[in-house]
């Protein structure tokens, strides 16, 4: 870990102001990802600017469905009746990451933020190209087993490792972001990620110095009827190998809308609108959830070690789905 | 102190009793120090910096950024660092440092494993010591690595013997593999093993201190206080007794902890260079490369049985990755060799040199990695003839030690089955594998044996009782979280007929009375026999004293009359006749007094001058009988057959250990070998490129160790076993055994779930469900 500074915004204008002015600023949320990235070297922060001072909180019915503030933590809008009742999907991803003390810590934009947990990428001393442009991917022909099968490139198959960020995905959510001119806009988190391509160390479409204020969620029936399924090495506390984010709006046995988004299989968090596609106007049977959920993994890539996710990904959406009907 | 051995026997005190840990309130307010928690004057702070190559040289240091960080006080590297008097490069180095890497870091400018520490940086504080640790620039040439034994360019041989001499490399007995190749019955398995790490709550540490130019004290994280002692004074060229080295706390070892690593004599280098104390502490990456690992391997089992299912003939075959330096393997063929009646039996060892550090004893090493071996082809054959798995192990019930001849000093096991069986509900289980269904879950139940030897050993103890009824116990043992701190309370309390809160037990200090590793489960055997061995030495003293004392009810008996209980000494024939001990002392003026004992564990109780005289290797043979625990392990799960994930649903776990000091303890001990058996079988693997010889798994969140949720409610019984052959207390030891056959019982418990046998390890969700659950 290098040597930095750190400051304390007391205005979301003055935390934009900072982070626009010094390239090498960080935004300091919950600090449960940056600071283990610093601590490994991974990234060097000149300057740490610290927003939980902000008044980004909130979890509310707005306008048109739920508005979370991205300073919220994990555990609050896990547990809150709103996000339980409304969007479980969101509850379920949140209460199945990390651990109750990383949850009561971390934050939401923080979580959307988070970086790929690939083994490459997090120790120094290998080759990678998202850590370090241009010095190859060793895990192409290495350990390949928790990346990704789907968004990959010769540059880079890192999975995009938030729970979160598939359900809020699926759910077609939009965050709010403040420029440090102090406009806002919107943008849907599925266009908010960028595929690997030959910038994998690009993973996002943040301006220099915006930042996350909140998250909306449109109010829908299918999240209502929503259900996060995640599988990992371990009952608890483990990154997903595939987890799978799921709506269903069933009327007299007929599915009206479908919303299906897939965790530890790609590169960033990826909807598979081709299965919601298929899904809809369809009955609600097994049968119909094991057609659909080959139309996952179409165009699949897999590598030596995670061919399993071809398979596990289907099983994964038809379970997930069956949890909902 | 007596010259004849004398046997433990106080029934109805605090032995045995579950009582809580004596050093529980230390530990829960933070009072309690570790080795890296001793704030002394003038500390600075060390920080490894490690090379990223595996294989190679170092081309060039470049040191000057990192010393002009502000509190930088020295970064030292191959070319600054003081001389040792001894490494263990050489194999006579390595002998008389007792180390168990046959090479140093830091004495040339060759890279073999990844991560091998390259420079140590001494701050001020820890931050400038971590800081500047990264600014240590290094070129190097680098050199294709070798990975493993799997790689290509690997080569194999036959080591002859492994674990530096001290264990053989080839086993036979009868001709094994004639009698399989004629055998009814023949099986033939492979079982895969990944490389794992110990981890320890507390990562290695050491706080080294120079009292004087020629006189050290070492705060360090260790099993064993003497072993650390005796390698840090070869290699610095000190007498043993100007080298002092203090553990009074452990967060753990596994046997990473057993011996010295070369962090430790770094920082007591660094120490001497600095000319103030220094400390260290492994950060976790640090831990999978510093302190050894249990080494990948695969083993292949060639099981020849009779039509009925009994066991004619086995080979077994292990390969597996050592370093460059040493012929390390884990001894797995042991217990496949003495578990069963097997009347032909061949073991071999190939290996294959690669850029890794040496791996070392991981919690039973080669037991447990054996008896998944041994235990899935028993179960293989339990189905193959169609008879239960339990009844397989009984036809192949071994009423002697096989593989020695000898016969048992005890053994427990039949009553472990039985007891096992009756409270896991075995009778419910439906004999068909892959029949037993809940929804979308598998549900399979599996079972396997436990067994663990006695190890030769011995140790010392003090005990000074004082006139007004308190006494302090010490010998320079380890508690390794487990419980030798209460144990030994409680065993000295009895001996000496005192309330448990009027003994004070120290340990963990090579000023107290020598005592051994704790490693190879012979801590609480040993250190509990010394203790009671010194309170008999008191009670012989003061007996003495009495029958010399005018004014004493016991002036003019002999010796051998007088008996002592609950502190009263008195005629056997004339109970009535006696005195306190206080009464005995105050009368005397004395204030206190002291007793010394030799407790000795396994042949060294039993046949103590032939194991005095046996080769080192063969020490545990000198017995007259063969000395194991035995045990049996009962497992539910459930896996799930669409996602492939496998929950351990219900666990029983029936032990005959001899004597057990403390059901708590002892309880946890057994719980904690489950859940870190049950890691072995499920999750844990660090994972090594094949093209970097480098981890890529090295922390916590990516080594998957079991949390709560894998783990479900654990129920531990202890069979009542009376073994007067081992040790003045008949304690076996518990450390060990109580992983032994874990991962057995999970992968029996996944076929008889699946009615698919996997035998790589770990069992990942991926592997159950490329194995065709459900397809
Ligand atoms: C051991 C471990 C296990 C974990 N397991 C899981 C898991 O299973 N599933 C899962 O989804 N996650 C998991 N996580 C990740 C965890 O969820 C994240 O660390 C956490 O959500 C990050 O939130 P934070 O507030 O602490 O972010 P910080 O560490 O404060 O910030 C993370 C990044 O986001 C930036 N940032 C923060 N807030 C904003 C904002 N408002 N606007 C713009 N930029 C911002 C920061 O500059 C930084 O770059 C795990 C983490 C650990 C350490
Ligand atoms: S997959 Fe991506 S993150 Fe991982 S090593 Fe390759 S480039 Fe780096």
């Amino acid at each position: 870990m290098n040597n930095f500074a750190y400051t304390q915004a007391a205005s979301t204008k003055e935390a934009t102001a900072a982070k626009a002015a010094d390239k090498q600023a960080a935004f300091i949320g919950g600090g449960t990802a940056l600071i283990d990235l610093m601590k490994s070297n991974i990234e060097q922060h000149s300057l740490l600017i610290d927003i939980n001072k902000l008044s980004m909180l909130g979890i509310e019915n707005a306008a048109t469905g739920l508005r979370i503030g991205a300073l919220e933590r994990m555990s609050d809008v896990g547990e809150h009746p709103l996000v339980v009742q409304n969007y479980p999907v969101i509850s379920q991803s949140l209460l199945a990451s990390a651990s109750p003390q990383l949850r009561n810590m971390a934050s939401m934009g923080g979580n959307l933020l988070q970086r790929t947990r690939c083994g490459y990428f997090r120790d120094t001393a290998f080759p990678c190209n998202k850590r370090q442009p241009g010095s190859g991917c060793p895990a192409l022909v290495g350990d390949n087993r928790t990346l990704a099968i789907l968004g990959g490139s010769a540059s880079c198959i890192a999975t995009h490792a938030s729970d979160l960020a598939v359900a809020l995905v699926a759910l077609e959510a939009r965050l709010t972001l403040e420029s440090p001119k102090g406009t806002t806009r919107t943008v849907p988190l599925a266009d908010f990620y960028k595929l690997p391509g030959a910038t994998p160390n690009i993973e996002n479409h943040l301006q220099p110095g915006e930042l996350i204020t909140a998250i909306t969620v449109p109010a829908a029936a299918h999240a209502r009827k929503s259900h996060y399924l995640k599988v990992r090495d371990r009952a608890s506390y483990a990154y997903a190998l595939v987890s799978a984010a799921v709506g269903l709006d069933v009327q007299g046995g007929t599915i009206r809308s479908a919303r299906v988004a897939l965790g530890g299989v790609g590169t960033v968090p990826w909807r598979v609108l081709a299965v919601e596609k298929y899904l809809v106007g369809k009955p609600a049977t097994e049968e119909n959830f094991r057609a659909a959920a080959a139309l996952a993994v179409r165009d699949a890539k897999p590598y030596e070690h995670n061919k399993f996710k071809l398979e596990l990904a289907q099983r994964t959406i038809v379970r997930a789905l069956l949890e909902v009907v | 102190m007596s010259a004849e051995p004398q046997f433990f026997d106080k029934p109805g005190g605090f032995v045995g009793k579950p009582i809580v840990r004596v050093e529980g309130r230390e530990k829960v307010t933070g009072r309690a120090k570790y080795s890296a928690e001793f704030p002394l004057p003038g500390l600075t702070y060390g920080v490894l910096a490690t090379s990223t190559i595996a294989k190679g040289k170092i081309m060039s240091i470049e040191t000057a950024a990192a010393t002009r960080e502000p509190g930088v006080i020295a970064v030292l590297t191959h070319q600054n660092l003081p001389k040792l008097a001894k490494t263990p490069n050489t194999p006579e180095g390595k002998k008389d440092t007792g180390s168990q890497m046959g090479f140093m870091p830091l004495t040339s400018d060759e890279i073999f494993y990844a991560a091998q520490p390259v420079a140590l940086v001494v701050a001020d504080t820890l931050e400038h010591a971590m800081h500047a640790a990264t600014l240590v620039k290094i070129t190097y040439q680098k050199a294709a690595p070798i990975a493993s034994f799997h790689d290509p360019k690997a080569e194999l041989f036959d080591p002859q013997k492994i674990q530096d001499g001290k264990a053989d490399g080839h086993i036979r007995r009868g001709d094994a593999k004639g009698a399989f190749a004629s055998s009814a019955i023949q099986l033939t398995a492979t079982y895969n093993h990944p490389v794992y790490n110990h981890n320890p709550m507390e990562p290695g540490s050491t706080t080294a201190v120079w009292d004087a130019p020629d006189r050290l004290t070492v705060y360090e994280s260790t099993q064993g206080v003497t072993r650390t002692q005796s390698t840090l004074s070869a290699m610095l060229g000190l007498p043993r007794e100007q080298v002092r080295v203090i553990t009074k706390y452990l967060g753990g070892g596994f046997g990473c902890k057993g011996s010295m690593w070369p962090h430790t004599i770094l920082t007591v280098q660094a120490a001497k260079a600095v000319g103030r104390p220094v400390k260290l502490m492994l950060t976790r990456p640090q831990m999978f490369t510093s302190m050894g690992h249990r080494e990948d391997q695969t083993q292949t089992v060639q099981l020849g049985a009779t039509a009925d299912g009994k066991i004619t003939s086995i080979v077994h075959t292990k390969t597996s990755t050592t370093s460059p330096w040493d012929n390390y393997a884990e001894s797995n063929a042991k217990i496949l060799d003495m578990l069963y009646a097997t009347p032909n039996f061949e073991a071999t060892y190939q290996l294959a040199r690669a850029n890794v550090m040496t791996s070392t004893f991981m919690r039973a090493p080669g037991e447990a990695p054996g008896s998944f071996a041994i235990e899935c082809s028993m179960d293989d054959l339990a189905y193959k003839i169609g008879v239960d798995p339990i009844e397989i192990r009984l036809r192949n019930y071994a009423d002697h030690d096989y593989s020695t001849g000898k016969p048992w000093s005890s053994k427990s096991l039949k009553q472990c089955y039985a007891r096992g069986a009756e409270l896991f509900g075995w009778s419910k289980r439906n004999p068909k594998p892959g029949a037993t269904r809940d929804g979308r879950f598998l549900v399979g139940m599996g079972m396997a044996t436990a067994s663990y030897p006695v190890h030769n050993s011995q140790g010392t103890a003090r005990a000074r009782l004082y006139a007004d009824g308190h006494a302090v116990v010490q010998s320079g043992a380890t508690d390794l979280g487990t419980g030798t701190y209460t144990v030994m309370t409680q065993v000295a309390a009895d001996s000496l007929g005192l309330p448990l809160e009027k003994v004070r037990f120290e340990l963990g200090d090579t000023q107290l009375p020598t005592a051994p590793n704790s490693g190879g489960s012979v801590a609480a055997g040993t250190v509990s026999s010394s203790v009671y061995l010194a309170a008999q030495d008191v009670w012989q003293k003061l007996i003495k004293m009495a029958i010399v004392d005018k004014k004493s009810p016991l002036y003019k008996a002999k010796a051998e009359d007088v008996a002592v209980e609950k502190g009263r000494l008195f005629l056997k024939k004339d109970p009535k006749k006696g005195e306190a001990f206080g009464d005995l002392m105050k009368r005397a003026d004395i204030t206190d007094i002291e007793g010394m004992a030799q407790g000795k564990y396994g042949s060294g109780y039993e046949a103590a001058s032939a194991a005095a005289n046996a080769d080192p290797a063969h020490k545990d043979e000198a017995a007259q009988h063969a000395m194991h625990s035995f045990g049996a392990h009962f497992c539910e799960v459930r896996v799930d057959m669409d996602l492939g994930t496998i929950r351990v649903s219900k666990w029983v776990s029936v032990m005959g250990a001899g004597r057990i000091l403390n059901a708590q303890t002892a309880r946890s001990q057994i719980i904690g070998g489950a859940i870190f058996g049950i890691g072995s079988a499920l999750m844990e693997e660090t994972v090594r490129d094949q093209n970097f010889s480098r981890y890529t798994n090295a922390d916590l969140a990516g080594y998957h160790v079991p949390v709560n949720a894998d783990i479900p409610n654990i129920t531990v019984e202890f069979v009542d076993e009376h073994d007067p052959f081992i040790n003045a207390m008949g304690v076996k030891g518990i450390g060990e055994i109580s992983m032994v056959g874990v991962a057995a019982a999970v992968g029996n418990a996944v076929f008889h779930a699946t009615g698919k046998r996997l035998r790589d390890l770990p069992l990942t969700p991926d592997k159950v469900l490329m194995s065709g659950v459900n397809s």
